[in-house]
């Protein structure tokens, strides 16, 4: 059962920042939710999915994030309340449809909530999604805690009804993925009718078509709801200042921020001193209100991720305002006192504050640090980031990267995001050579594959994952066809979005709340788009690796190999062997082998162990998923193994 | 709330590896107290989650409200390391003079050492440092005695009922069984009370 409906209104809870968004959207009334995966939005959908049918919430994993926002745009249009979830990338995805929405502008209340992860924590991106908010004229929230998560997902929701406007609400790692205690409100009875109306005067924003166009009509409204907007910031609850009437610092802090700024106050005991003003009406700026804090202080300080985007604002707002409010003096990261990019923490803002303050801060005895540093350098070995044992992904990038070795072109793979991203890293061979966004693997290839006639004569592969095929990979695979591209597609097709917990895709048969829906076929499509196309097992080494020489050196064109195994860590392969693995000491010629232990020094699969004493290498049952695969790696058959009973 | 927290907030590290329930751990704890009245916030690392890196929980128990997922640096009052070199890894950010540690004693090898490149330190050596390193410090065979009671997954609990053995935090043994009853009813309920006993009795 979902966590979201257990407990009473008044009860307090322990929930992660992403159920308190959830939450928030329930006790608003919310209809329908549409995302697409990312950390660290997943958990949003994800406990919305497993509401009980009675909730009455219509839950879907979009196909991309441009489609989850037409989605829930709809649902606006026909008089319901949805929220569309996604992370900071996503949002350049959704962008052409966003521009296009705030346009047109919302009936029933649409929030969009994109999760920004500062630090790139788990992302190949800093993205910052408040930037947009600001570029498509539409109003920004940014909570700063878990309970005000759930608050100010509840009065967006308002604030869109009467903007008849789409609200960002903006959340990022350390709020999405955190958790706090968070008291329950009430849950509404609310009676959701859809109906779309449409044939009232082409200008009636409730009745009338929903439309961009006239473009500078709507555009002036847009902004009348920019100002309407500022205007009702000017009061939010959320806004709040905490500490003397006159200090001598005021910091401004966003989001997760201002609990940092919060912490760095406390630890240099600076209550008395330096104001907190914790702004999360972050666009537009409620000016009046904004006037009124920077009165307060000459010096302050902007504590904010990623980039600095509040600092700029207000900076805007205290050039306008430097007549009656003189000059003040600032410190952020335009001035090098905050770090421009990277994840803040309380240590980076305790150290700024101290800076500023020319206070000496040590927050570890010296010779403390020094000690454990050195005995952590020697004694705590570093932890690379691995594939699972079992996963088909290792398997496909041995076969990848030994067919490109072998065929000694000096060919190369584009990558794209998924799990599969790690095979840029040693344990995925150092097979892929670029490394963008959703489906650009296949698109970059696409180009490359054009550059014949320039003199590139190396072989092109792609490789993308199932979800990835439908999200952004398929426009991508028509193009190639389409302009006679010559490249090798490989579809990593393990029946799920594996990196972010095996949400459902278009090419699976159970959707986001475990409806049966009808599954698409990848390997159908691509044939009907006009590709070559061959399935393989990667588990089957060696045949895989055959096709791939077949398709490389025999197919002009566009191949695509969907190597369809399915993912190690899936609920229905989780904890199943297939086989029972063992290594022949007999036979393992160990330091010795020609191949200078290809196993456990290349393959490296964490279930094979280096036995470092007996100088063999050594199969660890606890940790070995039986996958079978490292049989037929070994070039002497060292390693053995028998179906599992 | 039950009893004055004796600093305000307190600090707790859980660290491991992923896929050893990590995330799991810090909720029941989090759980308990919040059930106790206090504020809880968790910071945690994800994403690495399950594909063999370091991963943390950082746990704030307080009077008075959210405190930042992130434990400032030289802030932590108890680390809890489900795998034994986590514990000096985390340490050398979050450590000081005056920390507690409460350390399973079962390896998990990183790749590196797994494939011959790099080395894991001898046991002793863990210890000795960590000693070193920590105002008090308990190594702990949780993950042997959890495999007896049933699975590895009950040393996770272990680890708890050691931190509540320590004394750091108000937890008591009615309030968990409360929060586990609610969470996993059934008949895991005895089972994981066991393992709450025997890591109460671990460091007593
Ligand atoms: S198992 Fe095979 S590949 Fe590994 S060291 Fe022994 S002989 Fe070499
Ligand atoms: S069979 Fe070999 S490759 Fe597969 S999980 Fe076990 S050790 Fe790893």
């Amino acid at each position: 059962m979902s966590n979201l409906l257990n407990g009473k209104p008044g009860e307090s809870r322990l929930f992660m920042g992403n159920e308190a968004i959830a939450r928030g959207a329930l006790e608003a009334g919310l209809n329908i939710a549409a995302g697409y995966p990312g950390t660290p939005s997943s958990e949003i959908i994800e406990s919305l999915a497993r509401l009980p049918k009675e909730a009455g919430v219509y839950v879907e994993w979009s196909v991309n994030e441009k489609v989850a926002l037409e989605v829930a745009a709809a649902a606006s249009f026909a008089g319901l309340r949805s929220i569309c979830v996604m992370k900071q990338n996503g949002l350049n995805v959704a962008s052409d449809f966003l521009l296009h929405l705030t346009g047109s502008g919302t009936r029933g209340g649409i929030l969009l909530i994109p999760c920004d992860d500062p630090g790139a924590l788990s992302s190949v991106n800093e993205g910052e999604s408040r930037a947009f908010a600001k570029l498509v004229e539409i109003p920004l929230i940014e909570p700063g805690d878990f309970q005000e998560a759930k608050e100010a997902v509840k009065w967006a929701f308002e604030l869109s009804e009467t903007l008849r406007q789409i609200v960002m609400v903006r959340s990022i790692t350390r709020l999405s993925h955190a958790s706090g205690s968070v008291v329950l409100g009430e849950m509404p009875k609310r009676e959701a009718k859809a109906a779309f109306r449409h044939n009232g005067f082409v200008l009636d924003p409730m009745e009338g078509p929903v439309l961009s166009a006239p473009v500078t009509y709507r555009h002036d409204l847009q902004q009348d709801k920019l100002k309407k907007a500022k205007e009702l910031f000017e009061t939010s609850p959320f806004n709040t200042y905490q500490g003397p009437e006159k200090p001598e610092l005021l910091i401004i802090s966003t989001s997760a921020s201002s609990l940092y700024a919060k912490e760095a106050v406390s630890l240099l005991g600076m209550e008395g001193r330096v104001g907190l003003f914790k702004l999360a009406t972050t666009w537009p700026l409620p000016s009046k209100l904004m006037a009124q804090m920077l009165g307060k202080a000459g010096r302050i300080l902007f504590v904010e991720e990623v980039m600095p985007f509040t600092e700029e604002n207000v900076k805007v707002l205290a050039a306008e305002m430097a007549g009656t409010l003189g000059v003040k003096t600032f410190f952020g990261k335009r001035d090098g006192t905050i770090p421009m990019t990277g994840e803040l923490n309380p240590d980076i803002v305790t150290a700024a504050l101290a800076k500023i303050f020319g206070i000496a801060w040590t927050p570890q005895p010296p010779d403390y640090a020094q000690k454990a540093g050195q005995k952590a350098f020697f004694g705590a070995p570093g932890r690379d980031l691995t594939f699972c044992p079992g996963c088909p992904h290792r398997a496909s990038f041995y076969s990848i990267h030994s067919v490109l070795a072998r065929d000694a072109r000096e060919g190369f793979v584009c990558g794209d995001i998924g799990c599969y991203s790690m095979a840029v890293l040693p344990s995925g061979f150092s097979t892929l050579k670029t490394l963008h966004s959703m489906g650009s693997g296949t698109g970059v290839a696409s180009g490359f594959g054009k550059l014949g006639p320039f003199g590139l004569n190396q072989p092109v592969v792609s490789v993308c994952g199932d979800s990835t095929f439908f999200h952004a990979a398929m426009p991508a695979l028509a193009n190639a066809i389409h302009h006679k591209a010559d490249i090798l597609m490989v579809v990593l097709d393990n029946s799920g979005t594996g990196m972010t917990g095996f949400q459902p895709h278009p090419g699976l048969s159970r959707d986001a709340q475990g409806n049966e829906v009808p599954a698409l076929d990848i390997a159908e499509i691509a044939k009907a788009m006009g590709a070559t196309v061959r399935v393989s097992d990667p588990f089957d080494v060696p045949g895989t690796q055959k096709i791939m020489h077949g398709l490389l050196d025999n197919v002009p064109g566009v191949k695509v190999l969907i190597l369809r195994q399915i993912c190690a860590l899936s609920p229905e392969k989780k904890g199943k062997r297939k086989f029972d693995v063992m290594v022949n000491p007999e036979v393992c010629l160990g330091e010795s082998c020609g191949c200078n232990r290809l196993c456990t020094r290349i393959f490296r699969c964490p279930g094979l162990v280096w036995d470092k004493a007996r100088g063999k290498a050594r199969v660890d049952e606890v940790i070995c998923a039986g996958c079978g695969v490292c049989a037929s790696i070994c070039p002497v058959g060292a390693i053995m193994r028998v179906e599992a009973e | 709330m039950g009893t004055r927290l004796w600093k305000d907030p307190v600090n707790i590290i859980i660290t491991g590896v992923g896929g050893q329930g990590n995330v799991l751990a810090s909720r029941i704890l989090g759980n308990a107290l919040t059930a106790k009245g206090y504020s809880v916030t968790i910071g945690e690392t994800f994403g690495a989650s399950q594909r063999g890196g370091s991963v943390m929980s950082h746990l704030r128990v307080s009077e008075k409200g959210a405190w930042s997922p992130q434990i400032p640096r030289g802030g932590a009052d108890v680390v809890v390391a489900l795998e034994p070199v986590e514990a000096l890894r985390v340490l050398v950010r979050y450590g000081n003079p005056g920390v507690k540690v409460v350390a399973n004693t079962r390896s998990i090898y990183p790749v590196g050492v797994i494939s011959g490149e790099q080395n894991y330190p001898a046991m002793e050596d863990v210890r000795a440092w960590v000693a070193e390193l920590s105002s008090a410090s308990w190594f702990v065979d949780a993950t042997d005695a959890a495999m007896r009671l049933g699975g590895p997954i009950y040393g996770n609990i272990m680890m708890i009922g050691a931190l509540a053995g320590t004394g750091a935090l108000p937890l008591d043994r009615g309030t968990f069984e409360a929060v586990m009853a609610a969470t996993m009813p059934g008949p895991k309920l005895a089972a994981n009370m066991e393992a709450y006993d025997i890591g109460v009795a671990m460091v007593a």
